[in-house]
């Protein structure tokens, strides 16, 4: 047993520094090692298979004898991964045995989970499980709308944050103009071929002004599959009077894009240039409810797609209301879908009031027009400013 | 003096439960049960009166048992035990209007309820997120159930114009769920396995069947006029109600949903019509504001409640086998 124990030091790799195969000097010669072929086969087989199963007595050894060097630092402020390959040695020179110790994989998952989750990884690992769990057994929450907040901010928000602060490092301009509660209408101008600006906003109302953003969205979105799912768990719903006025009243933030598919259709020609806004609905929305309607500019949502051209027949034949051409889109495969990574500027502009006005007001054309045109063009002016503001597109 | 019901449809479960809870009410002194075919369970103290509704002898009935109010459930969601899609569509729509034309002729009914369906409201991507009582469909419906309930409620309105001394009631119900529910919906979660529509995951609104039952007695007692949609609060997607029944769901193209269906229903596994798959894929939300402050009901039970509910009553039948194949201790 001792015999075998010798040998299986000197086989493995990693042996801390000392002299390995070919050198000779601290070897049994191959003459020898013919002579007890056991000793010779036993250290590679069963070897690495040893930390795994619970068997032999050695690595249990080890692994109380370890943890406290293990918890200590780790409930200092060191980090674990330092600690790790101190240990590995002592753990070689105590009980020399082969393969990986379990307190080394122990370290290695504690140094991983606090790579990932942060120094209260333990807590956070077992938020994430009883997530998991929820999310399996199929309790949790969703509100009228199909809104799911849990999964909305712990995965649609989490996968966005990234490309809206490493690729489009996306700049939040008049934050105060948001209010912190109660009903409000955000109107936006639309670009950017596919509605990226929409998921864009959402995520910079989460962040910043720590609100949810309830879209509008056309009936396209809740006819395809898989958008139509997700739409709905990330709080969207569909953009009609009926379903605008009951989420206004109900208290919410609610986001509309007026121009539609006019606006993130529109050839790159047009950057920048606003499109008609609907039919002033989300005007009268605001009106009826008499919340604010708060204008957004977005600038850099038109470069992510430069959209060149269009095939109209296919896109007549699939019921979508274009298929866009890109200088990369077709082209390059699944290389053109990466958007292109422009410098993004969201401005908030001042709220709009409409609660000086009658609810009786929205049935008044005129005036619903009249304010539809005042959105429209603090939007379009705050879009030309920040267009003269910013160094470049990808500035 | 105390009301006489009469309650039509009494053949079917939840008609002759119906029927039996309100005959223990006290405000209610008799309830007659009216159908083509007996109940099959225990009906109490409730007489019952062999007739087909859709031929003038339930005029008859009406007169002769001095009937003030009258329940109208009889209306089928499935060709099913009936016959064809024929015979459905007679019953439904034949048979209220003849029902209907004898309460018109009637001088003692004051009072009608009409159980209708929130199907009536249909299932499409153009829906708003909440129907209240005053929105129609989208696009009017086909066929099958949801066109029947909806030319009822036509034949409905008009009695309501032509009769205004009546207070006629129309309960438009969510989904009914419960232990005792044999309808299309429940048959769906009854499967081994559940297909559904790729990349949709609809909202769903429950009603248990007590509630069901309770809330047709409070508009039989009350006699509130008007429409109301009745549901439990709150709302399900279906991913949710998959999972909490712990089945497992295979998940396919619409299109191929829509011909496993057609195919059940050849084959008489199950009864998966055309505007269930739009519901199963679409969803449907009811606002039930109105339930509140005018009709003054509360239902029991949530859509989540009701739901658990049902769970729990399939939980012995397939669990069992359901467990050691899933694998789950």
């Amino acid at each position: 047993m001792a015999e075998e124990a010798r040998d299986a030091v000197v086989i493995p790799i990693g042996t801390g520094g000392r002299p390995g195969r070919g050198t000779g000097s601290a070897r049994p010669s191959s003459a020898a090692r013919n002579l007890a072929p056991a000793a010779k086969r036993s250290p590679r087989r069963p070897a690495p298979r040893k930390p795994a199963a619970p068997g032999p007595d050695a690595p249990r050894a080890v692994e109380p004898a370890e943890q406290p060097v293990a918890e200590q630092p780790a409930t200092e402020q060191t980090a674990a991964g330092r600690t790790a390959t101190p240990r590995a040695e002592r753990i070689a020179e105590a009980a020399p045995t082969t393969g990986i110790p379990v307190g080394d994989w122990l370290s290695a998952f504690q140094g991983a989970a606090h790579e990932v989750f942060g120094a209260d990884w333990e807590r956070r690992l077992a938020e994430l499980m009883a997530f998991a769990r929820r999310r399996l057994e199929g309790d949790f929450e969703i509100d009228d709308y199909g809104f799911d907040r849990e999964l909305t901010e712990r995965f649609f928000m989490a996968a966005l944050r990234p490309v809206a602060e490493k690729w489009f490092r996306l700049e939040v301009r008049g934050l105060d103009n948001i209010p912190a509660e109660g009903g409000a209408l955000v109107v936006s101008n639309h670009s950017g071929t596919v509605p990226v600006d929409g998921l864009m906003t959402m995520l910079a109302v989460h962040d910043h002004a720590g609100r949810f953003l309830r879209p509008l969205g056309a009936d396209l979105v809740f006819k395809m599959p898989v958008v139509s799912s997700l739409a709905r768990k990330s709080g969207a719903t569909l953009a009609c009077v009926e379903d605008a006025e009951r989420m206004l009243s109900g208290g919410d933030l609610v986001g509309v894009w007026p121009e539609g598919f006019k606006g993130i259709g529109k050839p790159f020609s047009e950057r920048y240039k606003l499109q008609r806004f609907g039919r002033g609905g989300f005007v009268s929305a605001a009106l009826r409810t008499g919340v604010p309607i708060i204008p957004l500019s977005v600038v850099g949502a038109e470069e992510i797609y430069p959209l060149v051209g269009n095939v109209p027949s296919l896109a007549r034949l699939l019921g979508v209301p274009y298929i866009p051409i890109t200088p990369f889109f077709p082209w390059l495969g699944p290389l053109g879908l990466v958007p292109l990574p422009s410098k993004w500027i969201l401005e908030f502009g001042e709220p709009i009031r409409t609660d000086a006005y009658d609810a009786t007001e929205a049935e008044d054309p005129m005036l619903v027009f009249n304010v539809t045109d005042q959105v429209r063009e603090t939007i379009q002016h705050t879009l030309f400013d920040l267009l003269r503001d910013r160094e470049g597109v990808f500035g | 003096m105390g009301r006489v019901v009469l309650v039509t449809g009494i053949s079917r479960d939840i008609g002759r439960r119906f029927a039996r809870a309100a005959a223990s009410d006290p405000s209610i002194e008799r309830v007659i049960g009216v159908d083509v075919v007996p109940p099959r369970g225990d009906i109490g103290d409730v007489s019952f009166v062999r007739a087909d509704i859709r031929n003038p002898v339930i005029a008859k009935v009406l007169a002769k048992e001095d009937v003030d109010t009258v329940v109208h459930m009889s209306v089928i969601a499935t060709p099913g035990s009936a016959g064809g899609r024929g015979t459905m569509k007679e019953l439904n729509v034949i048979g209220s209007m003849q029902l209907l034309a004898a309460c018109q002729k009637s001088t003692t009914v004051e009072r009608l309820v009409v159980k209708s369906t929130t199907t009536v409201y249909g299932s499409s991507p153009r829906d708003p997120a909440m129907f209240t009582e005053d929105m129609g469909p989208k696009r009017l419906p086909a066929s099958g159930y949801a066109k029947d309930v909806y030319e009822i409620e036509g034949y409905v309105r008009g009695f309501a114009r032509r009769r205004p001394d009546v207070a006629v009631t129309m309960i438009r119900a969510a989904n009914v769920v419960g232990p005792h529910v044999d309808s299309p919906l429940t048959n769906y979660f009854r499967l081994p396995v559940i297909p559904r529509a790729l990349g949709f995951d609809p909202r769903l609104q429950f009603l248990h069947e007590d509630d069901l039952l309770r809330v047709l007695r409070h508009a039989a007692i009350t006699g509130i006029p008007g429409t109301f949609n009745v549901a439990g609060d709150g709302m399900l997607t279906l991913t949710q109600a998959v999972r909490r029944l712990g089945k497992p769901s295979v998940s396919m193209p619409r299109f191929a949903v829509g011909r496993l269906g057609a195919t059940m229903r050849q084959a008489r596994l199950s009864d998966f019509s055309p505007e269930q798959l739009g519901f199963l894929t679409y969803g449907r939300g009811v606002d039930t504001t109105r339930m509140r402050d005018v009709l003054g009901f509360e239902p029991r039970f949530t859509t989540a409640e009701a739901f658990a509910d049902f769970c729990r009553e399939m939980a012995p039948t397939t669990e069992a086998p359901e467990r050691v194949a899933a694998g789950h201790g």
